[in-house]
């Protein structure tokens, strides 16, 4: 802007509709505080003054599902835990993300037994999965900007 | 999977009392999707207006099924399942599991390996003092001591990661010793460490103890004493801030405890405060230990020298037949482990962790079992809440210190 705005013309920015929103979208996603195992830890660690998740617009995390725009399944989920999963899945507001943190949310991880569910994909879509066990804070933040590039590609057609 | 479904009053009639049976008082759900359960706890609450008749905690959303797991694995495999059980003493995990295969197998500890041990086991502790000093801070409305404590608890992770590699789940404790001896930039990071650590927890004492907000939501709220500790078998810092100093680094030493100086901090409240009060002067002494064990670090093998247990070093694999044997049966079948059962317990961040061990002459174990303290601890859960407020729950929760992977295991 700088000159324009100097000679009093305030200047036009053209942009489309879907790039306007995918940008919003982006920049103030709120995920669900809902941590389940030791990858909580991290995504708290991810939250925490050290890596500040709030640069990305994600200050906010949200106890209720029916005010959340994301779902980072932090931790193994447990055969029990599934339901209660799908259905915080299902309170939660179109337009809604999933991001599986850490092996055991991704595949089972080292859990390869009776009790966990191999893989949140089984219960809910994942959009992104975060390798590691845990992943550090910096895995879970890249993982995000990977989410935020993803959203920004959606088009207006397919918009929920 | 099962299916979630409403259940009636008549379903839950073993857990309510007659009052609830005719619409007197409400039954409520807190769980286990919420900020204050530490996890994924599920208590349902009978309510008397805002007062909470009874409060029955419903485990096992967590259940990992890591001790039949182990079962399937030869004994180096299944240490890495350990870490995962209470996820913010995962060296604490490693150190008790290591220290009952060694029982077992009358396997010996270098000096060093000791020391490094004890001064890591303590870092742990100061690490999960501090996340629960955070968090639970935050459920009491401190929103900023969430901050400054994970702050500090960086610096600890920063550690872990600089001797293992990895900031939570290390396996860095093996069973003869450790994985590897610590770089040459440890000692420089613990002695900082010690430096600014102390500073700190004033700066957290100095944002709570005279916090009336704090002050008026901890003081007189879950109390418990001594004898009500003893029966339901309470451990930790809990039974400590009831005013019992039982602690087991000093009634059962394990990895040369005894040849540290430390108190064991007491407090006779026995309520949230008292609890706080005793985790931060835990922290403290925790700092005096590492300290104690800097001077003390002699250097020297880090990893017993018995070639049946303990895999060669990497450099001997070139020159000596002898250790590429040794190397390819421990890493391909294991080390076969006598027929007995050997119970050990350490002193975790929230009480009397033990492992029952079993073996059956094989490289794989017949039975592991953790005595884990967040499943007992969390026994008192009803005692504690009744009478009180529903909002004072979260600071009763968050004041037992409980990790729901070390519950659910």
């Amino acid at each position: 802007m700088g000159i324009e705005q100097k000679t009093g013309n305030m200047g036009i920015v053209t942009t489309t509709l879907e790039q306007v929103v995918n940008w919003s979208r982006t920049n103030s996603m709120w995920p669900m505080l809902f941590g389940l195992a030791c990858c909580a830890i991290e995504m708290m660690g991810a939250q925490a003054s050290n890596y500040d998740m709030s640069r990305f617009g994600m200050e906010l995390m949200r106890a209720s599902p029916r005010q959340s725009d994301l779902m980072i399944v932090a931790g193994r989920v447990s055969r029990k835990m599934a339901p209660v999963l799908r259905q915080l899945y299902d309170q939660m507001p179109e337009p809604k993300w999933v991001i599986a943190m850490g092996d055991c949310a991704s595949c089972g991880g080292v859990f390869n037994n009776y009790a966990v569910v191999q893989g949140v994909d089984e219960v809910v879509p994942v959009h992104i999965y975060v390798a590691g066990c845990p992943p550090r804070p910096e895995g879970l933040i890249h993982g995000i900007m990977t989410l935020y590039e993803q959203v920004k590609q959606e088009k207006i057609t397919t918009w929920r | 999977m099962t299916e979630i479904r409403e259940v009636t009053v008549e379903e839950l009639h073993h857990l309510v009392s007659d009052r609830a049976q005719n619409g007197e008082t409400m039954l409520l759900n807190m769980g286990p999707q919420h900020p204050a359960t530490h996890g994924v706890l599920r208590l349902l609450l009978e309510l008397d207006g805002e007062i909470v008749v009874n409060a029955v905690p419903d485990i096992g959303f967590l259940h990992t099924g890591v001790e039949k797991n182990m079962e399937a694995k030869t004994y180096q495999k299944a240490e890495v399942m350990t870490d995962r059980l209470d996820y913010l003493n995962p060296i604490g995990n490693n150190l008790v599991y290591c220290l009952a295969l060694e029982k077992l197998l009358e396997l010996d500890v270098p000096p060093r390996a000791q020391v490094l041990r004890v001064l890591l086991a303590e870092l742990t502790r100061l690490g999960s003092h501090l996340l629960w000093l955070g968090t639970s801070a935050l459920d009491l409305g401190a929103m900023s001591v969430f901050l400054y404590s994970m702050r500090e608890r960086e610096i600890v992770l920063d550690i872990f990661e600089m001797v293992s590699g990895q900031r939570m789940m290390t396996t860095y404790i093996r069973p003869g010793g450790l994985w590897r001896d610590t770089p040459p930039e440890f000692e420089d990071a613990v002695t900082s460490l010690l430096r600014l650590t102390p500073r700190r927890i004033d700066e957290y004492e100095s944002l709570l103890n005279k916090n009336p907000l704090f002050l008026e939501r901890t003081k007189g709220i879950g109390v418990i004493n001594v004898e009500q500790c003893r029966q339901w078998g309470i451990t930790g810092p809990v039974v400590r801030a009831a005013g019992l100093p039982y602690d087991l680094r000093k009634v059962r030493p394990y990895s040369g405890y005894e040849q540290y100086d430390f108190d064991i901090p007491t407090a006779t409240g026995g309520d949230v405060f008292s609890r706080y009060l005793v985790r931060t002067a835990e922290m403290r002494q925790s700092l005096r230990i590492v300290e104690q064990a800097l001077r003390k670090l002699q250097p020297g093998a880090v990893r017993s020298n018995n070639r049946k247990y303990v895999p060669p070093p990497r450099s001997e694999l070139s020159t000596s037949m002898e250790a590429v044997i040794h190397h390819f049966k421990l890493w391909t079948e294991g080390f076969p482990v006598p027929a007995e059962g050997v119970y050990q317990a350490i002193e975790s961040p929230r009480g009397e962790l033990g492992v029952y061990l079993e073996g059956d002459g094989g490289p794989k174990p017949l039975r592991v079992h953790y005595r884990t303290p967040s499943f007992s601890n969390l026994q008192i859960m009803p005692l504690l809440s009744r009478g009180h407020f529903i909002a004072d729950l979260v600071g009763i929760i968050a004041s037992i210190d409980i990790v729901l992977g070390d519950t659910d295991r």
